[in-house]
């Protein structure tokens, strides 16, 4: 099930990897986002610490780790081809998997029911 | 959306919100950004078709003379470097104001008409220069008019399909003004643009706006387009913004605009000086600048944007990004900004600053994409 955080991130969770990336209402919000750079794989992780520059044609902005834990693959994809983040954000356009650090829950984060709310 | 007092609305506000437009505050106006297509889809409709653009914020200024249209010309060059009495009636010239201290004010568009003269300001700098121009052209009825609208149509097809709608606007040149019906609107039409198409600026009643916008995005081919669009395409064809990439600092020179001082306003013209700043700007001619406006090609896919500290690759400052974003046509991110004399000529390695990272950046020629206006050919 989907988790959603204030800053528009999606979190789903296998285990304890997460995958995460940014909601279709951030991507619409970015307009034709041009550029994306992510973390390195391997690096640790505090919750809130910048570790995705987006670009739009517009503007920069950053994005957070939702939690801590060691980041374990990021998607290449985007890098190359940064347009699948406004096609398809929930899918092709994930951003990077992350092990969750040890005793974290997703349970404070939105439902979707709850994300909708938010964003109306 | 709380409808906020203090900001300002065109005429065709209800159009762009009935076609989702992305609306955002630019210049004390509420404009908009882009449509549905986005701004990618947008600027390449443009440099590939015809794209309408609501550009009713910038300041209409007409100037005229009890002496005629030359006496106001004549005090006109006062405030500018341009030659302003060379320019004949039906055709349009790009100019300065500039500062005492040789800056720049803001840029504009002349229009000489058989009567009076005909400007287009920049809307962020419209009330300081109505001001400025009412205080400064003594003598002189200058009047705004808050009452019309301005539309761009811009794009290789735009001749075409102003063409369909006003026949005799397939005889314009580029630079050309003339008053045309279009579509049984009265219309002051320009060929000219701030895309580096082909296209024309078209100034209507603000009553009629509505009817000319719709009569233009019904045409075959045409699309509209905001001014995130205007903004990647003007930078692409190598144009200032004023605040970003003119100001009160730089000089004309520096800005690499000496193309629209006229020879008879240079050292040993006819008409040399007389205007503010004269001695700076004319000295920079000959002397050339201390620092020059220049295009920044750039490694990467990371656009560097305004402010972007730039330095040589031997660590010395070298200057800064004035405009900066990704150029759709290119794919790939393209700068301008102003550099030292010894960095600006084409080819030179230089480096950005961006985010603690050092990004390889080279001068390259502008414009970016290349112009594509109709002008008169050379017989």
């Amino acid at each position: 099930m989907l988790k959603y955080t204030e800053e528009h991130e999606w979190l789903s969770a296998e285990g304890d990897t997460v995958t995460v990336g940014i909601t279709a209402f951030a991507a619409e919000q970015l307009g034709d986002i041009v550029f994306v750079e992510l973390p390195e794989v391997g690096a640790e992780v505090e919750t809130g610490q910048e570790i995705v520059t987006i670009e739009s044609v517009k503007a920069a902005s950053d994005i957070g780790a939702p939690i801590d834990g060691e980041i374990v693959e990021v998607n290449a994809a985007i890098v190359e081809e940064p347009s699948l983040v406004n096609s398809d954000p929930l899918g092709e356009g994930w951003f990077f998997k992350l092990r969750a650090a040890e005793g974290t829950s997703l349970d404070a984060f939105m439902d979707k029911a709850a994300y909708e709310a938010m964003t109306g | 959306m709380t409808p906020d007092a203090s900001v300002q609305t065109t005429p065709l506000t209800e159009r762009h919100r009935a076609l989702g437009a992305r609306m955002v505050p630019f210049a004390g106006y509420e404009m908009p950004l882009n449509y549905q297509a986005g701004i990618v889809q947008e600027h390449l409709h443009c440099r590939a078709d015809a794209s309408v653009f609501d550009v009713s914020h910038m300041g209409q200024i007409e100037i005229s003379s009890p002496d005629g249209p030359d006496a106001a010309a004549r005090a006109l060059e006062r405030l500018v470097p341009a030659d302003l009495l060379a320019l004949r009636p039906g055709r349009q010239r790009y100019a300065v104001l500039t500062t005492p201290d040789g800056g720049i004010r803001d840029d504009i568009m002349v229009a000489r008409l058989e009567d009076r003269l005909a400007l287009v300001v920049n809307a962020g700098c419209k009330q300081d220069d109505f001001a400025y121009l009412s205080d400064a052209l003594d003598g002189c009825d200058v009047v705004m008019h808050s009452d019309r609208a301005l539309i761009a149509l811009q794009g290789p097809r735009a001749g075409a399909v102003l063409a369909a709608l006003a026949g005799d606007s397939a005889a314009m040149r580029f630079m050309d003004v003339r008053a045309l019906n279009v579509g049984g609107i009265p219309a002051l039409v320009t060929r000219s643009g701030y895309t580096g198409e082909d296209g024309f600026e078209l100034s209507v009643a603000a009553g009629a706006v509505e009817g000319l916008f719709d009569l233009l995005v019904s045409q075959e081919h045409v699309a509209p387009a905001g001014l995130g669009a205007r903004d990647t395409l003007r930078l692409e064809a190598g144009l200032c913004l004023m605040g970003n990439d003119l100001d009160a600092t730089t000089s004309p020179v520096e800005a690499a605009l000496e193309w629209s001082i006229g020879k008879a306003r240079r050292t040993g013209g006819a008409r040399a000086g007389g205007f503010p700043g004269d001695a700076r700007i004319l000295r920079e001619i000959e002397e050339g600048p201390s620092r020059r406006r220049v295009g920044l090609a750039v490694e990467g896919r990371a656009p560097i944007r305004a402010g972007t500290m730039l330095s040589t690759e031997a660590g010395a400052s070298a200057g800064a990004v004035t405009s900066g974003s990704h150029s759709p046509s290119l794919n790939r991110p393209v700068a301008m900004g102003y550099v030292t004399r010894d960095a600006a000529e084409i080819g030179t390695r230089l480096v950005a600053h961006l985010r603690g990272r050092e990004v390889p950046v080279t001068v390259h020629k502008l414009p970016f994409v290349e112009a594509r206006q109709k002008r008169a050919s050379i017989s």
